[in-house]
């Protein structure tokens, strides 16, 4: 049993937002879920699976009536929580729903606005009293992950700022990125330091916003007029230190759900044309790139130094968008963009200025939680038709 | 500033009670299994390695070194430094390091542990050995 193109994305929808204090957070809901709908060129009472994740108020069934889904239709729910994973995850999941028979156009939404207001916390789970009072928040806990790469294999502070300077350099051309202007490695170094060995520009930026995906059936997305993209291949992982015996800062759970999609997929990571990989931090992406197997652990420096993830310069166009980075980090959770610039870059709709030629295989990856304490890893393998 | 910083005091449970129990009394615990013979942190009372629930209460050394940490710059509350500490027994745990110069901080490097008080069960730290 496979979920080996038995589902495509048949829309995509990236709100322009990058700050909404004029809108509510289920609004955004409902302004993705109608520009997804909108991009497939299907009717929002054709859809029969709704998935969600913590950002979406209330849950489930708040938000299926609040978006007036039609309920007589309605037959597979899924809000699976795994933080900015989470709708990878949940493209991984409607495939299997689909692929079961169990729906057949699935609609995925992520909207939020931390930008405007602090977001409400995270339920405690059971290491509250024995972690909670030491202050893990994004930075410092990306923070000692990159100091432990650092120690272990020599990896500099100049080799994470390429990864910052390829994101610039994509998003010079998108309208809507936040940061637009392209930097420089010495940028990136002289940019005040936040939690060491991370420097702000190290650092995604804090964005409102939101994303929505529909995917569904090969035979409906055959009757759309979309460009084909389907997924071939899925993979989910968690780590997490266990009882203190597996701390290993060093890597992700993309180590388990990487080789989880590639196998599914049939490929290797040599065949990805382009690459959708989260980038919360620029460390984040380095680790992901090992973990991937894009190159050996321990070599990610190497590997994304003098613009090897630029479009049009290096080997691995990656985040054409400007990423987390420069563009947009919606409700801090990035995995939603990262599988619509990968389907942008499948269609032949990114920008001009940063489209891959011939891209017919893209990878779009991402994490969720803190890598530095315990987390979620989903990988997407996708492919143009 | 860090010596006026105030701590949350641990909501406890059942499961955990007597490590913060022992805490008051300066004891830093860690949980062992009696049936594989591992040792891990937090404590659990059934074996996160082996599934056991002979698991049983020992008091730690309060030694280890440092396996990584972080000094966030700014916080209202001041800069800190975390990190994770592999203990001698083993487990390495989360924590602050504290009554130190926390831009000196090194990998590797030997710390203790050192108890903060907060409204309720004291909270362990580490600072350098």
């Amino acid at each position: 049993m496979t979920i080996k193109g038995k589902a495509y994305i048949a829309g995509i929808y990236e709100h322009p937002t990058r700050h909404a204090p004029d809108k509510s957070t289920a609004q955004l809901h409902a302004e993705v879920a109608k520009g997804a709908i909108e991009d497939a060129g299907i009717s929002k009472d054709d859809v029969d699976g709704y998935f969600c994740a913590g950002d979406a108020p209330g849950g489930a069934w708040p938000m299926v009536d609040y978006l007036g889904l039609n309920t007589k239709k309605l037959r597979h729910v899924d809000s699976t929580e795994t933080g900015g994973c989470s709708y990878i995850i949940h493209l991984g999941h409607a495939a299997e729903a689909i692929a079961a028979g169990k729906c057949s156009i699935a609609l995925v939404t992520l909207a939020g606005k931390p930008r405007t207001g602090a977001m409400p916390p995270r339920a405690a789970g059971a290491e509250v009293d024995f972690e909670s009072a030491y202050g893990a928040t994004t930075h410092n806990a990306y923070g000692m992950c990159a100091m432990r790469h650092m120690h272990d294999y020599g990896t500099t502070s100049e080799q994470l700022a390429w990864i910052k300077v390829a994101a610039s350099h994509h998003a010079q051309y998108n309208p809507h990125a936040m940061l637009k202007d392209v930097v420089t490695v010495e940028d990136v170094l002289n940019s005040p330091m936040i939690s060491d060995p991370l420097h702000r520009m190290d650092c995604c930026v804090v964005s409102d916003g939101g994303g929505a995906l529909i995917v569904t059936t090969p035979e409906i997305a055959k009757s759309l007029k979309k460009p084909l993209v389907r997924l071939i291949g899925h993979g989910e992982a968690m780590k997490g230190p266990r009882g203190g015996k597996d701390l290993d800062l060093t890597y992700s759970a993309g180590v388990w759900s990487g080789p989880r999609a590639f196998e599914e997929a049939g490929i290797t990571p040599k065949d990805i044309k382009y690459a959708s990989i989260y980038d919360s931090f620029t460390i984040t992406v380095l680790m992901q790139l090992e973990d991937l197997g894009f190159c050996k652990k321990g070599e990610g420096g190497k590997f994304v130094t003098d613009g090897n993830l630029i479009s049009g310069v290096g080997k691995l166009p990656f985040n054409t968008d400007g990423g987390g980075l420069c563009s947009n980090h919606p409700v801090n959770r990035g995995g939603m963009t990262k599988i619509i610039e990968a389907v942008r870059q499948l269609r032949g709709e990114a920008h001009p200025k940063v489209q891959v030629k011939n891209c017919d295989l893209a990878i779009a990856h991402g994490t969720g939680g803190l890598l530095g304490v315990r987390h979620a890893a989903s990988t997407a393998i996708l492919e143009r038709v | 500033m860090s010596e006026v910083k105030k701590y949350p005091a641990p909501v406890t449970n059942p499961e955990t009670a007597a490590f913060w129990d022992a805490a008051k009394e300066g004891k830093f615990m860690i949980k062992r299994c009696t049936a594989c013979g591992e040792a891990h942190y937090f404590p659990r009372s059934i074996c996160p390695f082996c599934y056991s629930d002979k698991t049983v209460w020992e008091q730690a050394s309060g030694e280890g070194t440092i396996y990584t940490w972080s000094l966030m710059r700014k916080s209202p509350t001041g800069p800190y430094a975390i990190g994770y500490v592999t203990l001698k027994e083993g487990p390495s745990v989360q924590t602050n390091f504290v009554d130190c110069d926390l831009e000196k901080l090194k990998i590797g490097q030997k710390v203790k542990v050192v108890f903060k008080p907060t409204d309720g069960a004291p909270l362990p730290f580490f600072t350098p050995a």
